[in-house]
């Protein structure tokens, strides 16, 4: 288990970085944590002709507010997302979402930029982006592109970015304060990829849930948004009866993998209790927050 | 594809190394190979055990999953600047204490991973004893006697500040 041979450049900009992988001709492959893609190179899964380390370019560490949205750099580690002030403060679901991954000597070296870019329908960051309406910054010597979640992740592993391109910031929508929200994992270990996974947020307006957004993951290709789900519950109060319906309407909508975790009746069951617990504390946070918002 | 070889300057445990190496050289290897540290363990080569952790500028990182020509610049620590037989580091004199090893393949990256807890982590409680930990896999000791060892460490530390 030794990786095939490649060069290596530790790039200092970020235009280097674009030059050397147009150079390559779509052998080439960007490193950043390299918590996803060393395990792969040491298989021999993949076997780049060259390595793009993009650690040293300066400037891509920041976690930064622009208007509503936060701007998240391609070296931000999961360590620094887990424990950013802006992060909690603007985006709890997050913070909260970033304790499910891994482990702290994993968490020092992933960066958020990388797990989207991995696209494992059971990561984490992957869903969040998705829920939280992301733009993907795609930069390559042809110039930059941005790409919104909804059209970045195309299948398991496989992100619409071309050969040429690697991604210099995530965007990602900062929630108003009354905002309340449910994150539900289910996995066998702590830091384990997750079996099912549901993220919800809403607000409250005249007794009822508005701006509804319902997301899943580890029970499809990619991670999902459900706008059926989001529909279902848009201008509704949360009760024991519309719980129900979400989780029916659920096993309809899911078409989950069985694999050695799980199989896909038990992932389908998973969701419906997820969801469930994830409805009823973003209502509930929501309720609170509305109430208190300094709370 | 002729491979281009790359010098390296490190230092480890204190003491300055350099090596002219193939890119592909994983750390692990650097470190047990090339400078004949064996302290550091490597058990599944991909991210999963913990065997191979070691710290990098200060933080704990998997040594399998970082590429030796990496850690250009860098500040590593391996388990050998811990002390020696003779002089038992803290953290091995607690790991001794609480019999919190029994084959020792998993003890380095634990005792490296640890280090990076105590100077970083609030470990107020057993939970967070225990998630801090859930990266390493030992299968000896069933882990109980590790968190006592952790537990009387954190103690001795006091709270962060
Ligand atoms: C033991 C273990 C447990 C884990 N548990 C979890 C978990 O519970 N949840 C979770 O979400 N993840 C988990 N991970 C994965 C971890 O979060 C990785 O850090 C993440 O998936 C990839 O980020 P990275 O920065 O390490 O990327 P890398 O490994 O460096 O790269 C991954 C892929 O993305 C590409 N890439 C990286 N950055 C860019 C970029 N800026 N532009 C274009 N392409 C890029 C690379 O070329 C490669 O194909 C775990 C990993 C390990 C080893
Ligand atoms: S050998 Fe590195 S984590 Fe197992
Ligand atoms: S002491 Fe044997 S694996 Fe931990």
């Amino acid at each position: 288990m030794k990786p095939a041979p490649f060069e290596y450049l530790a790039a200092t900009s970020a235009a280097e970085a674009a030059e050397a992988l147009a150079a390559a001709n779509g052998d080439g492959k960007i490193i950043a944590g390299g918590q996803s893609l060393m395990p792969m190179i040491n298989f021999r899964l993949v076997k780049p002709t060259i390595l793009i380390d993009i650690n040293r370019i300066a400037g891509l560490d920041r976690i930064e507010k622009h208007g509503e949205r936060l701007r998240i750099g391609a070296t931000v580690r999961h360590r620094m997302t887990a424990t950013d002030a802006l992060v909690h403060r603007h985006i709890p679901i997050l913070h909260d979402a970033m304790h499910h991954v891994a482990h702290l000597t994993v968490r020092n070296r992933g960066t958020f930029c990388g797990s989207v870019c991995h696209a494992d329908p059971a990561a984490e960051m992957p869903m969040m982006t998705l829920l939280l309406d992301g733009t993907i910054a795609a930069l390559s010597i042809r110039g930059e592109r941005q790409i919104a979640a909804s059209e970045f992740f195309v299948g398991s592993l496989m992100t619409s970015l071309e050969p040429d391109e690697f991604v210099t910031w995530i965007d990602i929508d900062t929630l108003p304060p009354e905002t309340g929200w449910g994150f539900e994992e289910f996995s066998r270990r702590h830091g384990d990829f997750a079996l099912a996974c549901v993220a919800t947020t809403m607000r409250i307006v005249d007794g009822v849930a508005c701006d509804v957004r319902f997301g899943m993951m580890g029970v499809g290709e990619t991670p999902l948004r459900l706008p059926d789900i989001e529909t279902l519950v848009e201008g509704q109060a949360i009760s024991e009866r519309l719980l129900q319906d979400v989780s029916e309407a659920l096993k309809g909508l899911l078409q989950p993998n069985t694999d050695i975790h799980a199989s896909a009746d038990y992932r389908r069951h998973l969701a419906g209790v997820l969801a469930r617990r994830a409805l009823r504390d973003a209502w509930k946070r929501a309720t609170f927050r509305k109430d208190g918002p300094d709370a | 594809m002729p491979e281009k070889k790359i010098t390296l300057s490190v230092s480890v445990n204190g003491v300055a190394h350099t090596a002219t190496i193939e890119p592909r050289m994983l750390l692990s290897d650097f470190l047990r190979h090339e400078l004949g540290l064996t302290g550091t363990h490597v058990g599944c080569e991909h991210g999963v055990c913990g065997a191979c952790t070691v710290l990098l500028d200060g933080r704990s990182a998997r040594s399998c999953l970082t590429l030796a020509v990496q850690a250009e610049g860098v500040e590593i620590e391996t388990v050998e600047g811990q002390g020696s037989v003779d002089q038992l580091g803290r953290i091995q004199e607690a790991f001794r204490q609480h019999h919190a090893l029994q084959c020792g393949f998993c003890t380095p990256g634990f005792i490296m991973a640890i280090t990076d807890m105590l100077r970083h982590h609030p470990l107020e409680s057993d939970e967070q004893i225990r998630e801090a930990l859930s990266g390493n896999i030992c299968r000896c000791t069933g882990y109980e006697h590790i968190v006592n060892a952790v537990r009387e460490l954190a103690r001795e530390r006091g709270p962060l500040t």
